[in-house]
């Protein structure tokens, strides 16, 4: 037999191992995958919810989710559009695709995102009098990571309803903090745009926003980038490369 | 004590793969700042530290010697990404906050480390309680670490308030440089300290002597 150290025993031994350890762990990606993707979705859906307000009645999700309806919005002409299924389409693979993105100017991407999806998913609470509140996705640099969230607008399409990210890696505790519930509540009320509904006014600034500034929001102590951030992707996604031709024509109901 | 009881208790206290050894000192630092996080981390170090040793003892004799740490690193990197899936399928929140230090166990010394010096040389049962072993006094620094950090940084404990933070109408200001990772070398600092006080033996020799009169 050959010896321990031999090329033909070193191969095999190698070989041996590879089968086995990809053996394990394609087993374990195959089994857990349906688990982890449900996660991921009941993730994100939670997080629509909670930036619309909607609680989620004994745990269940997907009741909750029923009172609200996806739909595709066109970034180009501000209107709705069937091109793709919404069911299956995904905004942040979209943004990656050439064939479904568009590339961002320095000066069109204060949200340091590079590229923009062609197609957004909008989330739309219709409620008894019309439209309650529609649910917009947002997302751009802070420090350390890409914030993504969504942003929650009243029936008039101005005020703010909610806001919240679901994924983001700032330094805990001081960018961190945007996943603080005393601080998502300073945005409930505050208006997005002033008197030019294509210019978006509202942002954080340094220190405490008096409660009678509309478009103001307290700034994240100790994380002024993160702040930046945060101003500069809400100001990107409500501005004229985001979602304001879209608000312009829900508004007038023509999306 | 026994050999086996040896094995398991040892690297806790008197040969402790951080303290002393000064391993796997990186992800002490990184997830440290909430006790939940620290918790799973300890858990997933512990398991991959006392299977990866059994499964290297198994097959310790057929190892061509030339190859056997990439064959560690495969068994090693293999472990890591199940237990990452499992993590992700039923501890989703928890996974997200790991993020990418679970991925990173395969990098910690104390994993490799203890497979080199221990299950190499030794068969499979010693080796998977040595695994433990190491993992518990892993658990203990980062424990007592995460304990410190949440309580002064955030005011909390395993996410529940015990100092109410001014952000949130209490009268205590929150220490921010506990937040960060740099704090945990000034409390892994302050734990080994304290241990070193404690079991006299672990103090290194000065390397050199002052001369006389300098002082």
């Amino acid at each position: 037999m050959a010896s321990k150290d031999s090329i033909s025993r070193t191969v095999m031994v190698a070989l041996a191992l590879c089968v086995v350890c990809s053996v394990v762990v394609s087993t374990a990606a195959v089994v857990l995958k349906d688990k982890q993707v449900a996660n991921a979705a009941n993730e994100k859906k939670v997080n629509i919810l909670t930036a619309a307000g909607i609680d989620i009645v004994d745990g269940d999700l997907q009741a909750a989710f029923a009172k609200v309806t996806p739909k595709l919005v066109d970034m180009a002409t501000g209107q709705f559009t069937d091109a793709v299924d919404v069911k299956a389409y995904d905004d942040v693979k979209a943004a990656k695709d050439p064939a479904l993105s568009n590339a961002l100017t320095a000066t069109q991407d204060i949200a340091s995102i590079r590229r923009q999806a062609k197609y957004r998913t909008v989330y739309l609470v219709e409620g008894e009098n019309g439209l309650e509140k529609v649910v917009l996705p947002v997302h751009g640099y802070g420090l350390w990571s890409t914030l993504y969230g969504f942003i929650a607008l009243e029936g008039d399409l101005n005020t703010v309803a909610g806001l919240g990210f679901y994924a983001h890696a700032e330094t805990p505790g001081l960018g961190g903090e945007v996943d603080n519930p005393r601080w998502k509540a300073v945005w409930n009320g505050k208006q997005v745009f002033g008197a030019d509904a294509s210019q978006p006014l509202i942002g954080l600034i340094k220190g405490k926003a008096l409660p009678t500034a509309k478009h103001d929001i307290d700034g994240l102590a100790g994380a002024t980038l993160t702040s930046n951030g945060v101003t500069n992707l809400v100001r990107f996604w409500m501005g004229k490369d985001g979602f304001a031709p879209f608000l312009a024509n829900l508004k007038a109901g023509e999306a | 004590m026994s050999k086996t009881k040896d094995i398991l208790i040892s690297p806790i206290f008197a040969n402790n793969p951080i303290a002393l050894q000064i391993l796997g000192v990186c992800s002490a630092l990184a997830v440290t700042s909430s006790l939940n996080v620290t918790m799973v981390m300890c858990i997933a170090l512990t398991t991959v530290t006392a299977f990866s040793n059994l499964f290297i003892a198994l097959i310790r004799n057929q190892v061509p010697s030339n190859i056997r740490i990439i064959v560690q690193m495969t068994i090693i990197a293999s472990l890591v990404i199940v237990v990452d899936q499992i993590l992700k399928a039923y501890a989703y929140e928890i996974s997200k906050q790991l993020s990418v230090f679970v991925g990173l166990i395969i990098t910690n010394c104390i994993v490799m480390g203890r497979a080199e010096a221990f299950a190499m040389q030794n068969p499979p049962l010693p080796s998977f309680l040595d695994g433990i072993g190491n993992g518990l006094g892993y658990s203990v620094v980062l424990l007592f670490v995460g304990f410190l950090r949440e309580l002064f940084g955030s005011g909390s404990l395993f996410g529940v308030e015990i100092l109410p933070l001014v952000t949130n109408g209490g009268w205590y200001y929150s220490n921010g440089l506990m937040l960060l990772p740099p704090s945990a070398f000034f409390v892994i600092g302050g734990f080994i300290w304290l241990l070193r006080t404690w079991k006299i033996d672990q103090v290194e020799k000065a390397e050199y002597t002052l001369a006389k009169h300098t002082k």
